[in-house]
């Protein structure tokens, strides 16, 4: 079994805290080194009750994508199991015991498709050898049907329940010595199975993070400086502590120095915390605050001085080369014609419909906290470092979270709560405001990108020259404004360079959904769409003559920023895959006989990241006042041989593509270093008008599973931009489009 | 000072500042924690709540304005989970993180209420005050429809005819 070797060996990778946890260039994570993967029991995931109701531990957090059920369908389809017998329960942080519990990267799928079916599998071969045993039988002469173990010879057989105590006793067998389903016999992977906790969710359950209450629990709000690590001077706390139902009023100093590169997690924002008796009664104190802030040097930074010096690195030689091969400026020279562009977008935020916050409990020199970060094991180790505690002091609740998009990769709220905690000695939840969430989002960074193609007289490709001026010091990119050197149409394009330059920030970045590929996909397809139109070609034409270009060999540099183009080498693009689901979304859409109105028009993009491969289209109409209505959207993906929960993978896919429209819409700004938007009115969100019909086809192909969270989302911002090209004729190369004159309708 | 208010017909009395949004007195006085907090602003609509069958945003309605009117959360939206909203979002597993869900089926509650077979557009109309980040604006449709008993109708749009292509 080819599929299954590779993918084992892409495992080993993950859970080794290599690839998947570099994505996001965590030092903590990093840092634990390419450990050995745990060795996972069936024992520690899977608990039978005697009337034959399976519990399955969830290992990874959930925070919309659907981990808690794609993850134990997995151990229930190989363990041989009802789903509606099977009850899912969140596991709390012990990677010792479960692996890797990090929703990050869509990595869970290709990290857990192997491993966590071989659990179910080694569970269900307890279950045969604790009935072999019982009736006196060869193990190899027993079977199973959904719940239970046949002895077909002697015509017994004995439910999971009945067997459960004595199989759990036995000695787990080697994962790797398992035998797997043929994928033909699924009954529960490729079969719709509904949200483990949909029904919590639509009767008002508390389930999320922002649920939780203990006995005793006070509220806190933390007030911080309107720029981005400005200390407190002085403040009337005296006055603030009087109000109603405030308890403590504390000074957060803060562990940041303002610096050119601000590290990923780079310590505590100062501010003043505020704990109450309810988080309104918080909320009011807030507002009787008066802070004199030392604001710093932060305070110098504008998005306007963002915009000219990014001007003068693009006219300056590149600081760094990424990659160069073939002689990109002789193959300008020599072209028939050069086309130049400057693309530009900017700085967004996360904004997750709950916004950040967290539990903590102090007791007795211990901690306890319930988190909804996806990365658990990051915020344990910042949590131990800040509290000067042990992190076996720890205990850590992995709570459901409304929304990440990349957030929840970040602990600083639970760094706060816990400190708060231990501080006041009592249980604390902290939240944050919406105006807290959107002015202290760790955003994902602007960019700018010089360009520079050339056809030759036939129309093809000749050369390409790409200047990316993102934000950082000499040596580090912001979080998220770094580039794959394989970033395409790197390796495809005859000849090529890549370069980056970048402009001190302080400001904190973060990972959001489809890191850099969220802004370079639409770079890169928009401009190859220019170039296609240039060469008075159709833009799948020329795109799938490019992919048909041999490819000029790529090896990791070691400094891959970006990371999700494996820098293991395992798995660059794979041409014919991306081929593959263009040919595929063409055909659905049909593309080759659009039809050709004025102000309406189809855009076709495509892109390959976190090793999934999309492209989609759009159809778009633009009115008199350059308002822009979606009208349809195809999306065709290839995630490999299966798709293991398709109605939630589908609506992974309608996200991606509504998730991207609101990016084309949304920009975070700054004036005197104060971020400019605070709420949803200046930071939008699609609403369902603006929503279009959306369709998802997959390609199914001989790979081993990957995941659905980000690879969804970038083809359709250059999708759309393209059929507002075609539309109109203008070009789009600023967003958002409001900063190019269109708005959504 | 004390305030006696109706919630999913349960009367209680708390005593909180008049001015305080029914959303915390809700979340955090009277643990209904089902309505949540996204904006403070009536932006979003994640803490829609009926009052007197009319959908509002409790992070906009002063506890005090709530006196003496029938206040109904998605706890107290059926006695057992089954409004046919709630039945539909299950069948057709409208969530990704979920956290906006229970704002969306309050104002569908309140759309369903006044017009039983709702078209597209008076969806979109209905519904366009409550945003969803995960984009499950497609399913929402649909289950608005088929709540509605009109299942032709969700057929014709939003999800794709291929749902359990596999």
């Amino acid at each position: 079994m080819q599929i299954n070797r590779r993918s084992f060996l892409q495992m080993g990778a993950l859970a080794g805290g290599g690839l998947a946890l570099n994505l996001y260039q965590s030092p903590q994570a990093a840092a634990q080194g390419p450990g050995k993967p745990p060795d996972l029991t069936p024992q520690a995931f899977i608990q039978i009750a005697p009337d034959g109701i399976v519990t399955i531990m969830a290992r990874a957090s959930e925070t919309g994508q659907g981990m808690r059920n794609m993850l134990p369908m997995l151990i229930a389809e190989e363990l041989d199991v009802e789903w509606k017998d099977v009850r899912v329960q969140q596991a709390d942080l012990n990677e010792k015991k479960y692996g890797l519990q990090f929703s990050g990267g869509s990595a869970n799928t290709p990290a857990g498709w192997e491993p966590m079916r071989r659990v179910g599998a080694a569970g269900r071969e307890l279950l045969i050898t604790a009935a072999a045993q019982t009736w006196n039988v060869p193990a190899t002469e027993c079977t199973t049907q959904p719940g239970r173990v046949i002895h077909a010879g002697s015509g017994r057989s004995a439910g999971y329940g009945e067997l459960a105590a004595k199989a759990a006793a036995l000695p787990a067998p080697a994962l790797e010595s398992v035998k797997l389903k043929d994928p033909k016999d699924y009954r529960i992977i490729g079969h719709s199975q509904a949200g483990v906790d949909t029904h919590s969710i639509v009767t008002g359950k508390p389930v999320f993070g922002i649920d939780l209450k203990l006995p005793g629990m006070l509220y806190a709000s933390i007030e911080k400086a309107p720029v981005f690590a400005g200390k407190v001077k002085t403040a009337n706390l005296d006055v603030v502590k009087a109000l109603p139902g405030v308890r403590h009023v504390l000074v957060i100093e803060g562990g940041i120095t303002p610096a050119a590169f601000t590290p990923w997690e780079p310590g505590m924002e100062p501010g003043i915390a505020i704990v109450a008796d309810t988080w309104w009664q918080a909320q009011q104190a807030r507002k009787q605050l008066k802070v004199d802030w030392d604001l710093g040097p932060a305070a110098a930074q504008t998005s306007d001085g963002f915009r000219k010096r990014a001007g003068e690195l693009l006219q300056a030689p590149p600081a760094k080369t990424l990659r160069k091969y073939g002689d990109v400026d002789a193959a300008l020279k020599s072209s028939a014609k050069v086309v130049e562009a400057t693309y530009e977008y900017p700085f967004i935020a996360h904004a997750t419909m709950e916004p950040q916050g967290c539990t903590a409990h102090w007791k007795d020199g211990k901690l306890e906290m319930w988190t909804t970060s996806t990365l658990p094991v990051d915020g344990r180790g910042l949590v131990a470092k800040t509290l000067g505690i042990q992190e076996s002091d720890i205990t850590t609740h992995m709570v459901r979270g409304g929304g990440s998009f990349g957030r929840r990769l970040q602990n600083d709220y639970a760094v706060e709560a816990a400190w708060i905690a231990k501080r006041i000695d009592a249980p604390v939840k902290l939240l944050w405001s919406r105006e807290d969430d959107v002015t202290h989002d760790p955003f994902r960074p602007g960019g700018t990108v010089g360009l520079k193609a050339g056809l030759d007289a036939q129309g093809k490709l000749t050369g390409w020259r790409h200047h990316l001026v993102t934000f950082g010091d000499e040596k580090n990119n912001a979080p998220g404004g770094g580039i794959g050197s394989d970033t395409y149409p790197s390796g495809f394009a005859p000849a090529y360079a890549l370069y980056t330059s970048a402009q001190p920030l302080m400001l904190r970045c973060g990972a959001m959904r489809a890191p850099g590929d969220n802004a370079y996909c639409w770079v890169s397809q928009s401009f190859l769409d220019e170039m296609a139109h240039e060469a008075g070609r159709d833009p799948l034409e020329f795109q799938l003559e490019l992919l048909s270009n041999k490819q000029a060999p790529w090896k990791s540099s070691g400094k891959d920023e970006v990371g999700d183009h494996e820098p293991t080498g395992a798995s660059v693009l794979i041409p014919e895959r991306f081929k593959g689901v263009l040919e595929l979304v063409a055909e659905k859409s049909g593309w080759a006989n659009r039809p050709k109105v004025a102000g309406r028009g189809m855009g076709i993009a495509a892109w390959f990241c976190h090793l999934g491969y999309f492209a989609e289209v759009a159809d778009v109409s633009v009115d008199a006042s350059n308002k822009v209505t979606v009208h349809h959207v195809w999306a065709a993906g290839d995630v490999g041989s299966q798709i293991i929960n398709p109605q939630a993978a589908e609506s992974m896919g309608f996200g991606g593509v509504i998730d991207g429209m609101s990016e084309m819409g949304q920009e975070i700004t700054l004036v005197e270093g104060k971020i400019q938007q605070t709420n949803f009115h200046q930071h939008a969100i699609l609403r369902m008008r603006q929503t279009p019909p959306i369709e998802v086809y997959w390609r199914k192909t001989d790979y081993a599973p990957t995941g659905l969270g980000e690879p969804t989302l970038p083809p359709i911002l250059p999708a759309v931009s393209n059929a507002i090209f075609a539309a109109t004729g203008k070009r789009i190369r600023t967003l958002p489009l409001q900063r190019s004159g269109f708005s959504w309708a | 000072m004390p305030l006696t208010l109706t919630v999913n017909k349960v009367t209680t009395t708390v005593d909180v500042s008049p001015d305080t949004p029914l959303l915390w007195v809700l979340r955090d006085v009277l643990n209904y924690t089902g309505t949540k907090y996204g904006c403070g602003m009536g932006l979003c609509g994640a803490c829609t709540v009926l009052l007197d069958g009319k959908a509002v945003r409790s992070c906009m309605t002063r506890v005090s304005g709530a006196v003496g009117r029938a206040i109904t959360t998605i706890e107290g939206l059926s006695p057992d989970g089954l409004h046919p909203l709630q039945v539909a979002w299950e069948a057709i597993d409208v969530p990704q993180c979920g956290y906006c869900q229970a704002g969306q089926i309050m104002s569908a509650a309140a759309l369903l209420a006044r017009t039983p077979h709702p078209t597209d557009a008076e969806i979109d109309t209905a519904m366009s005050g409550n945003l969803c980040r995960c984009g499950t604006y497609p399913r929402i449709r649909q289950a608005i429809h088929e709540a509605a008993g009109a299942h032709a109708a969700a057929q014709s749009e939003g999800g794709s005819p291929n749902a359990d292509q596999s």
